[in-house]
């Protein structure tokens, strides 16, 4: 079997046709894992006996003419997305040992249509990272070349997907951790509208920004994997209604010429204007557009998420669940067990977040930031009555070697272009766009693409439309 | 809006996190790094108002509970310390004096 050029459209059509069962295709990956994953790392954990069991039944529902889209595909779960009895970690000391008490909303979705989970992934602790560095148990490699970060935080999904080690996956995309470590790792990744896909059962990181989304091969492997997440969830207080969404639109894309003047590596910008100029051929009309308060976007979401995450992460004090110290007052239970169980990164954060939210400096950053942010909304809201996409890179460069970002606002960079999407909630199509090369080797390097609110239809058309130019 | 105090160890005591000297040190650098790089949005003129929609509440009845006792056992596993039906912690309020 070959998976290289394997697809979730394909593989339906495949199993349908009974070419092969969910069996043969689930023990293909369980194969692949067990002899690439030790050099790759993308898995914390592998469940290849239930991975088994699910395929059977998936090849009972196949047998009795019952598949549904995902029915039998195998596919790798973030560890930061609950599934009942299974460890979600986040990649932390602090719940390495926590077994979920029930299932999130995906999960349940995706246990309906009959899918396969392969195990749960790598990525940086609680997502937050750019590189799956500061995951508490060693980081993912990516598969174009080990010695360089897959991207993260959704590192270990990415790596997974590009590694043939699963078919698709979830990942979770707060600043651009669906979107980045996809690029990185040459495949597509979506960040969906805010809203559109339930956040329930998805361990907290920045509650305004964070979103659940595929990581595939193909923008109708993403496509597939949206329609089977999506839709209103009454236990997510910021789950969208059910509505039509809108027909895709595709004729008219914005380019914001002056953010991306400058700090992008020349080659991954000749990659990107080459992409353009093919669009141009097949028809699309190109314009230079203004988005005059998008340089803000990383200074607003390094304020407006770290004070999110202090929030979230209070919950985790020791006492209900997670890592515990046993100390002399409640005081210090809280405090040891708080230190033992975050990693650098993490304390960095909240102590950040703390800051921010404090009384006397929360006009000034915290409020101040969350006025820009809607300066950032309504700069795209006006953007998108011109134009129906508005495309930049994914990143400004390749995958970068491991420790070559040390100095925290070094990685924080790396967010540039992914941030301000999740600011204005709108949703956000990461697809190849071509290698550049590094140390003579060929990295792959992401074309980003932006919609309107509720316009994922016109991400998969534009995206298909890239892709097809390769 | 430059260079405002940034008091490390209050802010972790705030924050229930323990630090040690050696980390306090390097946050003592870092951390107002970071906030001289987010400071540039001090300069965003932002009293006109934007005309997207407001945050607003989202509130769903208090009705159709479940049954009680369906879940205790699931999340009481979770607890690292647990007796009976209760999750057990240091004493919080105390008599004696210091």
């Amino acid at each position: 079997m070959d998976l290289s050029k394997l697809t979730i459209a394909q593989a339906r059509k495949d199993l349908d046709a009974k070419k092969y069962s969910a069996l043969d295709l689930t023990n293909t990956y369980l194969e692949n894992i067990k002899a690439k994953d030790k050099d790759i790392h993308a898995y914390l954990e592998v469940w290849e006996d239930s991975a088994r069991e699910e395929a059977k039944t998936a090849d009972e529902l196949i047998a009795a003419g019952k598949s549904l889209p995902l029915t039998g595909i195998p596919l790798a779960i973030k560890d930061n997305i609950l599934i009942e009895g299974r460890i979600a970690s986040a990649a932390s000391k602090m719940l390495e040992n926590y077994r979920a008490s029930y299932d999130a909303t995906v999960t349940q979705k995706l246990k309906a249509q009959g899918a396969v989970f392969l195990g749960r992934t790598n990525m940086d602790e609680f997502a937050m990272g750019s590189s799956t560095e500061n995951s508490a148990f060693g980081p993912s490699k990516n598969p174009h070349d080990l010695s360089r970060v897959p991207g993260g935080s959704s590192g270990g999904s990415a790596a997974a997907v590009a590694g043939e080690l699963a078919l698709a996956a979830l990942g979770s995309d707060t600043g651009g951790s669906i979107r980045q470590p996809a690029a990185l790792c040459g495949i597509t990744g979506l960040k969906t509208t805010y809203g559109a896909v339930s956040r329930f059962g998805l361990i907290a990181m920045g509650s305004s920004l964070d979103q659940i989304g595929p990581l595939t091969k193909t923008t109708e492997d993403a496509r597939i994997l949206f329609d089977a997440i999506k839709g209103h969830d009454p236990k997510d207080s910021t789950s969208l209604p059910d509505v039509d969404a809108p027909a895709a639109r595709k004729k008219v894309i914005g380019v914001p010429r002056s953010f991306l003047a400058k700090g992008i590596d020349p080659d991954v910008l000749a990659r990107f204007e080459e992409k353009l100029a093919q669009l141009k051929a097949s028809g699309y009309e190109i314009r230079d557009i203004e988005l005059p308060n998008l340089a803000y976007g990383l200074p607003v979401y390094y304020i407006v998420m770290p004070a999110e995450v202090s929030t979230n992460l209070a919950r985790l004090d020791g006492i209900r669940y997670g890592h515990s110290v046993d100390a002399a007052t409640i005081g210090e239970v809280y405090a040891r067990s708080r230190a033992e169980g975050f990693g650098p990164e993490t304390r960095r954060r909240i102590i950040l977040g703390t800051f921010v939210l404090s009384s006397g400096y929360a006009d000034a950053y915290y409020r101040k930031a969350r006025a820009v942010r809607e300066l950032i909304r309504a700069d795209f809201a006006q953007a998108f009555a011109d134009v129906d996409g508005i495309v930049m890179p994914t990143t400004t460069s390749p995958a970068f070697t491991f420790g070559a970002k040390g100095d925290p606002l070094s990685m924080y960079l790396e967010d540039i272009f992914t941030v301000p999407v999740n600011l204005a909630g709108v949703p956000a199509i990461s697809v190849p766009m071509g290698t550049v090369e590094r140390d003579g080797t060929q990295l792959p390097v992401g074309f980003q693409i932006i919609a309107p609110e509720r316009g994922e239809a016109t991400l998969f058309a534009i995206g298909a439309d890239v892709e097809s130019t390769q | 809006m430059t260079d405002p105090k940034v008091d490390i160890k209050a802010l972790a005591t705030l924050a229930r996190l323990e630090i040690s000297d050696a980390e306090v040190a390097k946050l003592e650098e870092e951390i107002p790094a970071i906030l001289r790089f987010v400071e540039q949005i001090q300069s965003v003129a932002t009293d006109v108002k934007p005309k997207s929609p407001e945050l607003h509440n989202v509130m769903r009845a208090d009705e159709n509970p479940h049954e009680s006792g369906l879940y205790t056992k699931k999340l009481l596993d979770a607890a690292p310390k647990a007796d009976k039906d209760r999750v057990v912690v240091k004493q919080v309020l105390s008599r004696k004096q210091k």
